[in-house]
């Protein structure tokens, strides 16, 4: 921040806070250029960025217009859009961090005092530790265990039964016990046992939360694809800029090369192409002229025109898309986690085996007393401490492993779904290709180095698809750009400079065929370079990998026919093309009736719905938002071996987290006799249970190589 | 005996100002950004501030 922008922000009356996704923004240093880019702006008071969100947030003062800052951040090299107010899904993690830190400390302060009662303190000393223990336990208990306890009546409110009510009985049951002893001046309280138990089945869920946290960074990405706001001409031809909400029908928007649009319309004025890939998945741009429909999320490639609004925010299609997806999204929530399959064998069995025990004692005399003692305590034993983590742990362990792979894992139980995955679909544009222009090689080596010095010049003043594919693959070449004079872009016709006294210029060829560029450099005829979308390297190994893990791929996309059947031909994949997003739904829908579980890998809007109905997804990083959010995983960079390595790590992760599950059973098994027979004390407990929880993060730890 | 009348308080007092320290911090923010924590220590500043 400036000293300048410190002085404006301390005498400004009225200070707004914006806030921008910049979802290009990956290290410091790129933060540190967006937020000095932002704060040399005018008005700017201060820029924070957000890595975890990919967010800036900016305090201006008024009249800083949102176009101005966004125009900034452009000229720093980064994309941004305004954050659209949506109401933010709140975090998970936030409400179990201060349970856990709560737990931790009494649980540390607790254990202080048993371990002296333990090593032999007697009478009145022992009371008095047991009089603390309890003044920092019971309060401490009663905050900790407020997510258990809430969760488990409304299980229980609505008949059901899930993990946290064997947890919440337990609990109260042992804290009840414990008060009692402390009043009568008995020998054993169980305090440090219970908020043990709750630290590490805290800890358990705060890992699980933090996956579906770092999942939540990406939200309102949806809104956020269409543009936020349009210029719209007024009749007596002033302009101005207005928000997408409220855009209505019959205003006209104009609409600027490179921009996308902020509503569906009808083009009045101007010819235009329009890149729809992230709609329909067709991979070349449609050519609108005057009174053709266009749709809101696409970009128009060409030249700036003149739209009508027919429909804006709710009515557009982009937001028909939105609705399938949520209505999509509903059906996965029906997917039972595998801890929950498990609780609800464990709840059941272990309060039989309390009630048995208790039984037991009565008829053999016991006392009422000492059964309650004795089943309370094959409670404790048996509240799934181990459990808690065998899931959570294990999947952590593993998705930090992908991460470092660069495949991000948004959500634990999409692991779970993945590894029982035998079908997979996949999109064509952008998935199994680039989902970019890239060169013809051929044309690329035919090219003098003067000329592909001037074609790399010209390439890099046009931020025109085709110019961006060239720029990169004569850059990747090594190839240095010319010094042009006069440079002028015309919309729709191309680039042309003064290259040593000659005109030069890269164009649209003057036969048009399939996408090609042409570049003239005022020396015998006009070389035309053809583009193509290219298959992702690996694409074919990725591909064997798969039908070796016993998935059967096909392609499913919304391309025409011809694109289709050139990269089926390629890779060998049954195809289906032109299917519309509803379309692929409804193909996954008829693969999973027959029992089949599918996986769907896609990247566009398009894909979104399909995306978010197969039993698990994936996209890849140059995906559209929705693409990213609807997916459970997000591979970055080119390859597409990023699938089966995905996939095999998911099923180790399975494997582990069953291990898992034996070593925490079989704890039960070690000590639920001896809790029967009435001979565990708090210390024997306290030492299970930490033992046990030990094991199992330690077999999960196994799982960092899992990604290899 | 006597001796733990002192340490007992001391010891519950340490615990319970980092307990609140860690909920003050909680508050603030400052856990909101932990990728953004650790690699804003690699951000060049301006020389002229």
């Amino acid at each position: 921040m400036t000293a300048a922008a410190r002085r404006i922000s301390g005498e400004a009356a009225v200070e707004l806070h914006s806030v921008f996704s910049v979802p290009g923004m990956h290290c410091a240093g790129c933060m540190g250029k967006v937020e000095r880019s932002l704060a040399a702006v005018p008005g700017v008071a201060s820029a924070r960025t957000n890595l975890t969100a990919r967010t800036v947030e900016v305090v201006h003062e008024q009249g800083v217009e949102t176009p101005n800052l966004i125009a900034a951040l452009a000229g720093a090299g980064f994309e941004a859009q305004p954050r659209v107010d949506i109401e933010e899904a709140p975090s998970a993690v936030k409400p179990l961090l201060a349970p856990l830190a709560v737990a931790a400390f009494a649980c540390m302060n607790v254990m202080l005092l048993s371990v002296s009662v333990w090593s032999g303190a007697e009478g009145t000393t022992r009371e008095m530790f047991h009089w603390l223990s309890a003044a920092i336990g019971v309060p401490a208990i009663a905050y900790a265990g407020k997510p258990f306890f809430s969760s488990a009546f409304a299980a229980l409110k609505r008949g059901r039964t899930n993990m946290d009510v064997p947890i919440s009985i337990g609990v109260t049951l042992a804290t009840s016990l414990s008060v009692y002893e402390t009043v009568t001046g008995g020998t054993d309280a169980w305090f440090d046992g219970t908020l043990m138990l709750l630290l590490f089945l805290l800890a358990g869920r705060a890992l699980d939360a933090m996956m579906r946290d770092r999942a939540r960074a990406g939200v309102d990405a949806l809104l956020r694809q269409a543009a936020t706001g349009a210029m719209v001409v007024d009749a007596d031809g002033a302009t101005r800029w207005v928000t997408a909400a409220a855009l209505v029908p019959g205003m006209v928007m104009r609409v600027a090369a490179g921009e996308r649009l902020a509503a569906d319309g009808i083009v009045m004025r101007g010819n235009s192409r329009f890149d729809q890939s992230l709609l329909t998945g067709e991979s070349a741009p449609v050519p609108a002229r005057e009174g053709e429909a266009v749709h809101a999320g696409t970009l128009n490639v060409d030249a700036p025109v003149d739209v009508r609004v027919t429909a804006a925010g709710t009515d557009t299609a982009l937001a028909e898309i939105a609705r399938l997806m949520e209505a999509a999204g509903q059906s996965r929530s029906a997917y039972v986690r595998i801890a929950d399959r498990a609780s609800r064998l464990y709840a059941p069995a272990v309060h039989t085996l309390a009630a048995l025990t208790f039984a037991g004692w009565m008829l053999a005399g016991a006392g009422l007393y000492h059964s309650l003692v004795i089943a309370i305590a094959v409670l404790i034993i048996t509240c799934p401490c181990a459990l808690g983590l065998a899931v959570p742990v294990a999947q952590v362990v593993a998705a930090g492993a992908l991460m470092k792979r660069g495949i991000l894992v948004k959500d634990g139980s999409a692991m779970e779904r993945l590894a029982e995955v035998d079908r997979a679909l996949l999109d064509k544009t952008g998935t199994l290709t680039l989902g970019r222009p890239v060169p013809d090689e051929a044309a690329l080596d035919a090219l003098s180095a003067a000329d592909a010095s001037v074609a790399l010049a010209l390439a890099s003043h046009s931020r025109h698809p085709l110019s961006l594919g060239l720029a990169q693959a004569l850059a990747a070449r090594g190839v240095h750009a010319a010094e042009l004079g006069d440079v002028a872009e015309e919309p729709g016709r191309g680039v042309s400079a003064t290259w040593q006294g000659r005109r030069v210029s890269l164009g649209r060829p003057s036969v048009a065929d399939g996408m090609a560029a042409a570049l003239d450099t005022g020396m015998g005829p006009a070389r035309v370079i053809g583009f193509a979308d290219r298959l992702r390297p690996d694409a074919l190994d990725a591909l064997d990998a798969l039908e070796g893990l016993g998935i059967e791929c096909s392609m499913l996309s919304g391309d025409g026919i011809a694109a289709v059947t050139e990269i089926a031909r390629q890779t060998g994949l049954t195809a289906r093309a032109s299917a519309s997003p509803a379309d692929k739904q409804q193909n996954i829908a008829s693969l999973q009736s027959v029992g089949r579980k599918v996986l769907m890998v896609g990247d566009g809007l398009n894909d979104g719905p399909a995306l978010a109905a197969a039993d698990a997804s994936i996209a890849p990083g140059s995906a559209s938002d929705v693409g990213r959010q609807a997916a459970d995983f997000v591979f970055t960079g080119d390859s597409l071996l990023a699938l089966p390595r995905a996939v095999r790590a998911s099923r180790r992760t399975m494997r582990v987290v069953r291990q898992n599950f034996v070593l925490a059973i079989g704890y039960n098994v070690l000590a639920v006799p001896l809790a029967m027979a009435g001979i565990v004390t708090p210390l024997i407990a306290a030492v299970a249970m930490s033992t046990s929880s030990l094991i199992v993060v330690a077999n999960s730890l196994r799982l960092q190589g899992a990604a290899r | 005996m006597t001796s733990i009348a002192f340490l007992l308080p001391i010891a519950l007092g340490m615990g319970l100002c980092g307990l609140a320290a860690f909920f003050w911090a909680l508050k603030r923010g400052q856990f909101s950004d932990l990728d953004g924590a650790a690699a804003r220590i690699l951000i060049e500043e301006d020389e002229e501030r």
